[in-house]
């Protein structure tokens, strides 16, 4: 176990490494990508750990996310600068004067996100898997839909803009490894076990003394939380933010990550995050030459999501357990050469003919 | 001492009567048997003992407590357990995983401390471990800790099962058909080890069984359901020898 | 609000009511059988629209026709999306099935997009359903008050078919049980498929009709009203046909009502749906007509 101790860090330090490189070198475009990959590895985990470890269908994702957007991006906006912003409908007094630097207004976006977690949790974790999912999403387009409408307190339509971008890769990144490293010190403990045995059967799970909704709540709240810090961390990397942004389909862009990476695998994710976020911006060229007199309709790129909606469903018919299925990177299927393995296979195979 | 005290309860499911008036009573370090054809009941009863069902009449005392209608996890806390029919491991998780995890209940650190490893919770996932290494020694299954748990031959399963329930430390095991798919060999065997089990961890046990050999050779008291009723209740001798429970079974080994 | 006004409304939430109605049913029954969440099924109504658009102005085929062109086609379609999004993974985790629906609606919707345009399209309205009638000071358009008949007369004819013939009683048979039904030799995948085949004609005459009502038509037209009508049915009481009439019914009613006397919640009007399931998957989860079922332990 030391060994892998040592290998663990020094991977950590090359990985730090590199991102400093890279954030040295690539240019505006690149590392927009690159932060973008840190903040999905951080939405990736925070479903992950809802959907995929406690095995709950929960659609409610963009809700959580559009709650930690916006508080904390009030929090960040200077007064003067959200009189100008609300120019509509002027601002809720107090909206106006909560202020915070960006580190406690990311943290208190997660935490009012979590919060309003605990609350949905109470009244809907005992709903089965789809109504679980409909209600979430239930919940999701509610927030949604009164963002759309306190005109004075989120200015409504018009969204937030001139919001400080903050995000670098220092942020998204950061907190992406501080995230991964709480998932995974989270999962390894007793109340991580509790939650896996919560996933694998509820019923035997209450046999065994665990009380299914205080776990239940923990995983949605925790989920909810880093969900808002996502949220956050993504509004300072736009720098604009409305309620159209947190549709369904946001949500939708997360489960794919999650599901693509395999379910119930932080490894997945992170890999995942990274990989599918590049290829939405890498696929980009397939809008540019697809010209059918094409209108963008509120933002939704047309080619590049056929292509993602494709993907996902072949994933999920052919190959439902993504990437990793539930296993996590293990030194060991290097250091053993347990890679061999998968080589073996084919060898006896030609072998035999 | 009695420590569980079954008062006349009942299960209405709409119409249909699953158990009627059942009345069991069971003392520390007894092992008690139920038995009666399939469909009797004896899962139900099970089911309203360990709180799954809340019964229609009637109450259930543990230690005196009244236990009616409580949580399924708060009973195990306070100091029932139970196996499955069907068999209910945690799949796709390891041999350990499933006897670790049955140790949460009594787990004092938060969540948080989980997470930050303190050194009180450090010291609590300590002993878990070795209890729970303990447990799968003694019941024969440490070379297999790291095993998938749904890929262990059917026997081993259900002694995981009995290990990860005796690890949220009861003083009430209910076993719901242990013997099942066990050849005569390994019923034997079985036996043996309840026996054992009763001994070392100073445990209760009810156990609902069809296999009659194990049911005679082990138990002290025998109730017998039949259509959700209690048609006898008595020593083995006495339950042989009954003309009620011969007819409601006629012809089971 | 006068009279005649209050009347206007009603009417309007009746034929609202309607719509959401004959969507509903689909959901239901799909569910009923399937115990699955057809995501897709809003976006099988934006095809039938769709269908009926292109049958007449590309075509430039009487409308009659193009209605019953476009409700065959939204037919197949339907049948379709079963037999390539949800029959392979039968004997998967629900979980798997349900990102399954969701895949496929936003594959339909995204081809959609890049294959109808984004730009949206109006509906050629024959002449028949724009009538404006006048009564009083009231105007309402003919469609409104053809829509609560039509769905009337298609519940009849649905509800004969499920009560009154073999293969309802098959459908009935295998919504309560699959595996007996199975072992009772009905053809479970006919069954399935007639049910979505049945669902998507629904939905196609429902499209429809929303078209001539609301003649603006997008790739994404099918998304909410989908959401709500699932809701509609789980009020309603999901598996139970009457129960997604119902609910149907009581989402179109609140909507046009709660709108017409709080004109200041206009813009939380999308949230009524989401409220009400709320509602109601707290006070009673298996909808107003529905039943309980425990789980075997």
């Amino acid at each position: 176990m030391k060994k892998h101790r040592v290998l663990t860090a020094l991977a950590v330090v090359v990985i730090i490494g590199l991102l400093g490189v890279f954030n040295l070198t690539f240019d505006s475009y690149r590392l927009r990508i690159l932060n973008l990959c840190g903040v999905y590895v951080v939405l990736g985990l925070s479903m992950n750990l809802i959907n995929g470890f406690t095995g709950l269908f929960s659609l409610g994702h963009a809700g959580f996310m559009a709650i930690g957007a916006y508080v904390s991006s009030l929090m960040t906006m200077s007064p003067e600068l959200k009189d100008t912003v609300f120019y509509a409908v002027p601002i809720n007094p107090f909206v106006k004067a909560m202020s915070a630097p960006f580190p406690i207004a990311l943290l208190m976006g997660g935490i009012a996100a979590g919060i309003l977690g605990a609350l949905i949790a109470a009244p809907i974790l005992r709903l089965k898997d789809d109504y679980l999912a409909i209600a979430t999403l239930g919940f999701s387009e509610i927030i949604r839909v009164v963002a759309t409408n306190l005109q004075s307190i989120t200015n409504g339509a018009l969204g937030l803009k001139g919001i400080d971008r903050v995000t670098n890769t220092g942020w998204s990144w950061g907190i992406a490894i501080l995230t991964i490293y709480f998932m995974k010190k989270l999962m390894d403990g007793s109340y991580g076990k509790a939650i896996l045995a919560i996933r694998e059967d509820e019923i035997a799970a209450e046999a065994m003394g665990i009380s299914l909704f205080r776990h239940k709540m923990y995983s949605f709240a925790i989920g909810a939380f880093f969900a808002g810090i996502g949220g956050g961390l993504l509004a300072h990397m736009l720098g604009t933010i409305d309620p159209l942004m947190f549709r369904f389909i946001l949500t939708f862009n997360i489960l794919l990550i999650v599901v693509l990476g395999g379910i119930g695998s932080i490894t997945g994710t992170v890999i995942s995050a990274c990989v599918v976020t590049s290829m939405m911006e890498v696929l980009r060229f397939l809008e540019g030459k697809m010209d059918f007199g094409f209108f963008e309709i509120q933002g939704i790129p047309g080619m590049r999501m056929v292509v993602f909606s494709a993907l996902l469903m072949s994933v999920i018919l052919w190959y439902p357990r993504g990437l990793m299925g539930t296993s996590e990177f293990n030194w060991d299927f290097i250091l053993e050469k347990k890679y061999l393995k998968l080589f073996k296979k084919k060898k006896t195979v030609s072998e035999e003919k | 001492m009695t420590i569980l005290n079954v008062d006349n309860i009942t299960m209405q499911f709409g119409g249909l009567k699953a158990v009627s008036d059942l009345k069991i009573d069971i003392s520390e370090k007894e092992i008690v048997g139920l038995i009666g054809p399939n469909g009797a009941g004896k899962t139900t009863a099970f089911n309203m003992i360990t709180g799954v069902y809340k019964p229609t009449l009637g109450n259930v005392y543990f230690k005196d407590v009244n236990i009616t209608g409580i949580k399924p996890h708060e009973i195990t806390k306070l100091g029932i357990a139970r196996t499955f029919q069907n068999i209910r491991l945690f799949k796709e998780l390891s041999v350990l995983d499933n006897v670790l995890i049955a140790n949460h209940l009594r787990l004092k650190s938060g969540i948080v401390a989980s997470v930050l490893k303190t050194p009180a919770y450090k010291k609590e996932e300590k002993h878990i471990y070795e209890k729970s290494l303990q447990l799968l020694e003694d019941v024969g299954l440490l070379d297999l800790i790291n095993e998938k748990a749904e890929n262990l031959p059917y026997g081993k399963q259900r002694r995981l099962e009995i290990a990860r329930a005796l690890a949220t430390e009861p003083q009430l095991l209910l076993l719901d058909e242990p013997a099942a798919g066990m050849n005569p060999q390994e019923s034997l065997e079985l036996m043996e080890f309840i026996r054992e089990i009763r001994d070392k961890f100073d445990i209760a046990i009810l156990m609902i069984e069809h296999h009659m050999q194990v049911i005679m050779g082990v138990c002290e008291k025998i109730y017998v359901l039949d259509y959700g009723v209690t048609i006898a209740q008595g020593s083995p001798e006495n339950i042989q020898n009954d003309p009620k429970v011969i007819e409601a079974y006629l012809g089971v080994e | 609000m006068d009279g005649q006004v209050f009347l206007q409304h009603l009417t309007n939430g009746i034929s609202l009511g309607s719509l959401y109605a004959l969507l509903a049913i689909g959901y239901t029954m799909v569910y009923g059988i399937l115990r699955l969440i057809n995501f897709a099924h809003g976006d099988i109504f934006m095809f039938g629209t769709y269908m009926a658009y292109y049958a007449i102005t590309s075509f430039m085929m009487p409308w009659w026709l193009s209605f019953i062109i476009a409700i065959m086609l939204t037919v197949i379609f339907g049948v379709m999306v079963e037999r390539s999004a949800y029959k392979p993974l039968r004997n998967s985790p629900r979980i798997s099935v349900m990102i399954s629906a969701i895949g496929a609606s936003f594959l339909i919707e995204n081809i959609a997009i890049v294959v109808f345009g984004g730009r949206p399209k109006t509906f050629p309205v024959p002449e028949m359903f724009a009538k404006v009638l006048r009564f009083g000071e009231v105007s309402i358009v003919s469609v409104t008050l053809y829509t609560p008949v039509i769905t009337l007369l298609l519940l009849g004819v649905l509800l004969y078919i499920v009560n009154k013939t073999k293969t309802g009683m098959a459908m009935r048979a295998v919504s309560k049980d699959y595996e007996a039904a199975r072992l009772m030799g009905i053809d479970v995948n006919r069954i399935i498929s007639f049910t979505f085949a049945i669902g998507s004609g629904l939905a196609a005459v429902g499209g429809i009709m929303w078209g001539m009502k609301y003649p603006t038509l997008l790739p994404l037209m099918g998304m909410m009203p989908g959401l709500k009508c699932f809701i509609a049915a789980v009020v309603g009481g999901i598996g139970d046909i009457r129960g997604a009439v119902l609910g149907g019914f009581i989402l179109g009613l609140s909507e046009i009502m709660i709108i017409a006397f709080f004109p200041a919640l206009t813009g939380y009007r999308d949230a009524i749906a989401f409220v009400l399931l709320i509602v109601i998957l707290l006070v009673k989860p298996t909808g107003l007509m529905g039943q309980n079922l425990t789980e075997k332990v």
